[in-house]
């Protein structure tokens, strides 16, 4: 049997039915929060975002430093595991949190974080700050989201190459081969201005040229060593970024105008809860973008009487998303439907 | 052109360091207190996508849409961060009898 798939391409044609229906650059539900709880949980403070990003760059060092003096031995693998998980998964909720830039109060620190994460995540820094602003204007609309990590119906092959970051790696060096040759993608046009070109042309070329350099380097010294410390963690560290990744929006809700539907707010432990930047806390964050990493989950017991249930753990949100990515990959028209307060059941159907 | 002089509130209608939502007619404005006694108004709405700013959050001069992250500086209207692109209006504003005004 033969599903059908939706395009979820944004400048396809999906894009404009998306606008017809209303669907882009609307208003979303936001939870009532008094003036005064948000302006205390909106509140930049330097001292959490310093003290984890210097706990994550120790962390990086040792590893990678255990890991250079284990080359060629096995003790290298579980070096390698911890250095390529810190650069290649850990680095995401860094890239994520100071691209919206309310991590800390001082400018400089948050760009230069941003920009060191972007990196180590393969993500062309410039071209992803907008890419992000329409993730968050339009969440999980089809053809407007270019940020919708499970497209329907199911492909288990993508989710796997995922884990290695094969699609989206390979998605970030055709974007950079248009940057090498002075322009921006097509797809990139769509939610990025035009003044923002040069900057964006120019960090996909600053990119390529650590890339080259690496494989000069690689390629001058016979081994494979320096790529396995600049470039390739993006790739063999990944798995992490996936696990929490799909745990924000996948088997939920397309195409609503309430992040209660399409997105999840899952328990985590406080390692996780370190690693990930209290991005576990989704629903919460994308209600409320302004609200710093580091107060969320002061946030989440403000507004938690009008959320759906909390997920209890990853391996909880696992439970219902494996079944439901396993049914759309045979329907794509499934989907998890939340219980919402005071919302009836079947509103977004 | 000179506009018309509208009164918005009280001047301890609005906390230091903070910003509050004036409706007139068919217009918005976001009217802001920094520090203890100065006053600046701008457009209400977000040029980049219509969020009013009062629902923002405001730091050392600067406002921050909440729907995106998107910064203006409070007493140019000069945008400071992205999505921003296009500033905003801005208006002059004074003070008299406890009250504070905006020439709009």
């Amino acid at each position: 049997m033969s599903v059908s798939a939706r395009d979820y391409s944004i400048i396809g044609p999906e894009s404009q039915r998306a606008k017809d229906a209303g669907l882009v650059s609307a208003n979303w539900y936001r939870c009532d929060v008094p003036r005064d709880t948000m302006k205390s949980l909106m509140k930049r403070r330097n001292g959490p975002a310093v003290r984890d990003t210097l706990i994550w760059l120790a962390l990086l060092g040792v590893s990678g430093w255990l890991a250079h003096l284990s080359w060629g031995t096995w003790w290298m693998i579980p070096a390698f595991f911890v250095y390529g998980t810190l650069y290649g998964s850990v680095s995401d909720s860094r890239w994520h949190e100071f691209g919206h830039g309310t991590a800390s109060k001082s400018a400089w620190f948050t760009t230069v974080v941003y920009h060191f994460a972007s990196f180590l995540d393969f993500r062309e820094a410039e071209s992803w700050r907008w890419s992000h602003v329409r993730h968050h204007s339009d969440t999980i609309i089809v053809g407007s989201d270019p940020e919708i990590a499970v497209p329907r119906p199911t492909s288990w092959i993508a989710h796997l190459a995922e884990f290695f970051a094969i699609r989206s790696v390979w998605a970030e060096c055709k974007k950079i081969g248009y940057n090498i040759v002075g322009k921006v993608s097509p797809t990139v046009r769509d939610y990025m201005p035009e003044s923002s070109y040069r900057r964006s042309i120019w960090t996909g070329r600053i990119y390529a040229l650590i890339i080259a350099g690496v494989v000069a380097w690689c390629i001058v010294i016979r081994s494979v060593e320096p790529a396995m410390f600049i470039g390739l963690p993006t790739m063999y560290g990944r798995w992490l970024l996936v696990v929490y990744g799909l745990t924000q929006h996948a088997g939920l809700a397309e195409d609503v105008l309430d992040h209660r539907f399409n997105t999840r707010t899952v328990r985590m432990n406080i390692v996780n809860r370190f690693l990930y930047s209290n991005m576990n806390y989704h629903i919460e964050h994308h209600m409320f973008p302004t609200v710093p990493y580091y107060s969320l989950p002061a946030l989440h017991e403000a507004v938690k009487h009008d959320m759906p249930a909390v997920y209890p753990s990853i391996a909880a949100a696992y439970r219902e998303i494996i079944p439901a990515l396993r049914r759309q990959m045979q329907d794509p028209t499934y989907f998890v439907e939340r219980s919402v307060p005071g919302v009836a059941a079947g509103s977004t159907a | 052109m000179s506009g018309t002089w509208l009164e918005v509130c009280g001047t301890d209608d609005i906390d230091a360091d903070d910003v509050v939502r004036f409706d007139h007619g068919d217009r918005t404005f976001a009217v802001y207190r920094l520090g203890k006694d100065r006053y600046c108004a701008t457009d209400g709405l977000c040029t980049h996508e219509d969020a009013h700013l009062a629902e923002g959050f405001v730091d050392g001069g600067i406002i921050e849409c909440p729907k995106h992250n998107g910064r203006f500086d409070i007493c140019t209207g000069a945008p400071k961060g992205v999505p921003v692109t296009v500033g905003l209006r801005t208006y002059p504003t004074r003070v008299e009898g406890g009250r504070v005004f905006i020439e709009a």
